[in-house]
């Protein structure tokens, strides 16, 4: 049976056509799909495909170098070697590892992170074994390689700062990326990338981190890099040039000994920070790779809190050297002159309240250069009560107290001076009689930081010249702009002689710091503050002797000094916390770092 | 031999191999190049270890087709329903010995080759249904009586297949046979019954799913549930056609494939490949070759006059276009991921044998029917 036009053959050709069309109409499908990927959203997937393939990673330039007045690198980046395992590069991991450790000793702790690092990360990224190896070890690891395949050595760049403990207040550290400091800079994201923490390094750490480059890699699905397809090297970081000079620096933090305190020297002239010492110190080497827990923890716990800059964070009361303010003021505002005097009997009433000269006896009858001189508080009360505080104030911020001085460290404090308003507002009391007294020899609520308090004197001894102090040496153009303060000539004359006497006249408060080196002398003042309170009850029993109490309660001592005399070249201002006496122990140390500055021959 | 409408006409072969279609044949060669370019590339520019085994494949899988070619189209006709039934008892075994074994099992292993029975049944059910229909009566094909055999010869294989579990290829012998049946025609209204049925059990199938299967269908339909999962593949492959864009990346410079974000560049996601490195031109250039394929198929169908030759001309023809559409629609994430290579181009044995013996019979059929009685 022929079946070939049958119906059945009509129906097959019939429903054929029409399969046909399905054909056409699914491949008509596909066409349009490829168009649609491969024109129309082509632009998409080429981003999506570059993202795929393409990897930016970042190279960090090194860190600019850190140079004092002299040229001597204080901050410098030093060769880190450290030695990292590939494992997709040993046939056998353990037994490299093995090996390894026979000739590079690690800790219990490293052990556990390395095996982490090999089970949680992909075979071909290296893996730190041990970093901070000395010529020695990785000589040592070179000449072993054959039988550790898998190990290189890889260098970077460590922060290091040769002085060690001498500048950790002034330079600060850097260290890690915390996850506080992140601010969508990717750059942070980089590991091993480190920052400026604190110190000189935060606040020009924009300037020293320089312009990090970028390299792009072909990377396979695994993040195997193939190839490079472009680099960009960056811009290394500039260098620094701080006004400090080492020299005096290093003799600045040793005059301290093992005694808590801080130390500002400027060039009076500028304003330029020759040296400024906080101790004790700490090693800001400790910190570049992430300080130790117990390192951390000693730092944190000791009593005289070497983290913290007392320099420009530790705010004190003034005490007698605060004199120099208040005397300047009374003689700007004429309430005294040179020739007047006051007498001193040893203690005098204000309201209802006894205040006593440090000197029980009494000091007579003083003019304002012996009133310096022998420090007298009976003098002062007098003048501040007949001077009022708003004069006090005014002369205390024309000379830089009062308010922060941005020298760029961080938790620079302003200090405090106190006005009436300022006093309604804190304690809701009205300005008594007795709180002018107390200003007057710069006790009760003024505070001021050894910065400031050198920033003081600097703009007094300078002949009233608005000098502000900082770490990088001004320009001819910025020193022309300092501003001459509107204090009389004479009457700055009249308080350095008064300062002059402090030192060098007979029975001044400071006599046993004074020095004569050919011929060139010291002037200054004296403060002591006080931390506690004396009771009446104590005064009646008799004020127990500094030396009998806890270090704690002790006086601070402060000692401000300037020379040579006749055209001042150098200010300092040393605070001794606990020290118990100005005379006796903060001007010592000022003397001892004022005859360095002079030996120095500072350029 | 009246019903094969051969009488008094026969050819010897060689006169049957000169008076094939060289087009047809030459259209392969080229997919079959096509192919071992992109093997070559795949291999990162090697023949190793893909493009070399591809040609020598090819050029025994050629003379498999010849040889089926020329064989004498009444003894498939002879041997359809032994076929089947041997391909039906490969599928038992291998069901058997994959219980018996651990996990999915696909294959009989003869030593030299693998047997991939469910691959044979693709064959065996066009033979099957296409003697089966030849031999029936309009009103038989019409009737639901007739129906049952076809339909439970079909159902059973796809059952198996799809237990073992591939499901791809159970689909692709349940749609082939779909089609045969509504090519001998089979009414419009009784397929639309089976669809309502088959829509209304789908949620019980879908809990007979594997997981894998389960996944494979969620991905395909948001593969930005789990793009690192298994919406990995599916997003990748976008990537990298659409990366191709119009004229591609250039021979060797995918970077999608070469870099290794593409899964299974040699196999199933080979056109991916062949598409970034030559982008659209080169895309629709295989997609309308293998257009040519199947379009020369269906004219054959239409010259010769042979109702079981034209019919497994149908099936066979149907099941290569199944195989180009449903690969291509699953790369560019149209059909979900379900493991169907594209035939002559992707890399592997079964199927290139498989798919040149259908040529084969196809050719055989074109030639051995190609009789103008009137």
């Amino acid at each position: 049976m022929n079946n070939y036009n049958t119906e059945k053959n009509h129906i097959l050709n019939h429903r054929l056509m029409f399969i046909i069309i399905i054909n056409l109409l699914a491949f008509a499908v596909l066409a349009g799909r490829l168009y649609y990927l491969q024109v129309f959203e082509a632009e998409k997937y080429r981003m999506m495909s570059d993202e795929n393939r393409i990897s930016t990673r970042f190279l960090l330039s090194p860190r600019g170098t850190i140079y004092d007045r002299n040229g001597e690198i204080i901050a410098k980046n030093e060769q880190n070697f450290q030695a990292v395992l590939i494992a997709e590069q040993t046939p056998d991991v353990n037994e490299t590892l093995r090996v390894f450790k026979e000739i590079i000793s690690l800790s219990a702790d490293e052990e556990k992170r390395i095996l982490n690092d090999l089970k949680s990360k992909s075979r071909f990224i290296p893996i730190k074994l041990k970093e901070n190896l000395n010529w020695d070890e990785v000589s040592k690891l070179m000449l072993n390689a054959p039988d550790m395949p898998g190990v290189e050595i890889s260098e970077g760049l460590n922060r290091r700062y040769p002085a060690a403990d001498l500048y950790a207040h002034v330079l600060g550290y850097v260290g890690p990326v915390s996850e506080a400091d992140r601010s969508g800079n990717p750059l942070y994201m980089v590991p091993g990338f480190k920052i400026g923490k604190s110190g000189l390094e935060k606040y020009f750490d924009y300037k020293l981190q320089g312009k990090s480059g970028t390299v792009k890699l072909e990377v396979n699905a695994y993040g195997r890099v193939m190839k490079e397809i472009e680099r960009d090297a960056g811009k290394q970081g500039d260098n620094l040039t701080i006004t400090v000079d080492s020299r005096l620096q290093k003799a600045a933090y040793e005059a301290f000994g093992s005694q808590s305190g801080a130390a500002v020297v400027l060039d009076v002239r500028t304003g330029e920070i020759l040296a400024m010492v906080s101790t004790p110190s700490f090693d800001p080497n400790l910190f570049t790779n992430g300080i130790s827990y117990k390192h951390w923890n000693e730092l944190l716990n000791n009593e005289k809190t070497p983290l913290i800059n007392k320099a420009v964070s530790g705010q004190y009361s003034p005490g007698s050297t605060f004199k120099i303010v208040v005397a300047l003021a009374a003689l700007e505002a004429g309430i005294i002159n040179a020739d007047t005097r006051y007498y001193c009997a040893g203690g005098m009433e204000i309201g209802n309240i006894r205040f006593h000269c440090w000197n029980h006896y009494g000091h007579g009858s003083l003019n304002v250069v012996e009133a310096l001189k022998y420090s007298c508080d009976i003098f002062f009360y007098e003048t501040a009560l007949r001077l009022g505080v708003d004069k006090i104030r005014e002369m205390a911020l024309k000379l830089g107290l009062g308010k922060t001085l941005s020298v760029g460290l961080d938790n620079e404090k302003s200090g405090l001076i106190p006005s009436k308003s300022w006093k309604k507002a804190k304690f809701d009391a009205l300005w008594a009689p007795g709180d002018s007294a107390n200003t007057g020899i710069g006790q009760g609520y003024v505070l001021v930081t050894p910065m400031q308090l050198v920033t003081m004197l600097a703009r007094v001894v300078n002949g009233g010249y608005a000098v502000s102090p900082t770490f990088i040496k001004p320009t001819d153009k910025e020193l022309g702009k300092i501003k001459r303060l509107d204090i009389s000539t004479r009457n700055i004359e009249l308080v350095k002689q008064g300062m002059f006497e402090v030192v060098n006249g007979v029975g001044g408060t400071a006599k046993k710091a004074k020095f004569n080196l050919d011929g060139i002398r010291m002037g200054g003042k004296t403060g002591t503050t006080q931390v506690r309170r004396i009771s009446m009850k104590e005064r009646r029993s008799g004020i127990i002797h500094d030396s009998q109490l806890p270090w704690r309660l002790r006086n601070h001592a402060w000692f401000m000094g300037f020379t040579p005399v006749d055209n001042p070249r150098y200010a300092v201002a040393v605070i001794v916390e606990h020290g118990s006496s100005g005379s006796g122990v903060a001007a010592p140390i000022a003397s001892k770092i004022l005859q360095e500055a002079l030996k120095l021959d500072i350029k | 031999m009246a019903e094969f409408g051969l009488d008094g006409y026969k050819q010897s072969w060689k006169d049957k191999l000169f008076s094939m279609s060289f087009t047809y044949m030459f259209l392969i060669i080229i997919l079959v190049i096509i192919g071992t370019v992109t093997l070559y590339s795949a291999a990162n520019g090697d023949w190793q270890p893909w493009a070399i085994q591809h040609i020598m494949r090819f050029v025994a899988a050629f003379a498999v087709m010849l040889g089926i070619a020329v064989i004498d189209a009444k003894y498939y006709y002879k041997s359809a329903y032994i076929f089947y039934m041997v391909t039906f008892l490969l599928l038992v075994v291998v069901e058997l010995t994959g219980h018996i074994g651990m996990g999915a099992q696909r294959w009989i292993n003869f030593g030299v080759f693998k047997l991939q029975p469910s691959e044979l049944m693709k064959i065996g059910i066009v033979l099957f249904l296409a003697r089966y229909f030849s031999s029936m009566t309009l009103q038989g094909i019409k009737s639901i009586r007739g129906l049952i055999i076809p339909a439970v010869f079909t159902v059973i294989p796809v059952a198996l297949i799809a237990a073992e579990p591939d499901l791809g290829t159970a689909l692709m012998v349940l749609l082939t046979a779909s089609v045969m049946l509504f090519a001998v025609g089979v009414q419009w209204w009784k397929f639309a019954a089976v669809g309502c049925a088959l829509a209304a059990l789908l949620p019980i199938g879908w809990n007979f799913l594997h997981e894998y299967q389960k996944n494979r269908v969620l991905t395909f339909l948001d593969p930005e549930r789990d793009p690192l999962g298994t919406g990995y593949h599916i997003i990748q492959s976008k990537i990298a056609f659409g990366s191709g864009g119009l004229f591609g990346k250039g021979f060797l410079h995918g970077t999608q494939t070469h870099l290794n974000f593409l899964p299974e560049k040699h196999t199933d996601f080979i056109f991916t490949m062949f598409s970034e490195e030559f982008g659209l031109i080169g895309s629709l250039t295989v997609l309308f070759l293998n257009m040519l394929v199947i379009a020369i198929g269906y004219m054959f169908a239409f010259r010769i006059r042979n109702y079981f030759a034209r019919l497994t001309i149908i099936g066979l023809n149907t099941n290569y276009f199944l195989y180009v559409f449903i690969n291509i629609a699953m790369v560019m994430g149209v059909l979900p991921v379900v493991g169907v290579p594209l035939p002559l181009i992707s890399y592997g044995g079964t199927v290139m044998f498989s798919i040149m013996a259908s040529f084969g019979i196809i050719l055989c059929m074109s030639v051995s029917y190609n009789s103008r009685e009137d």
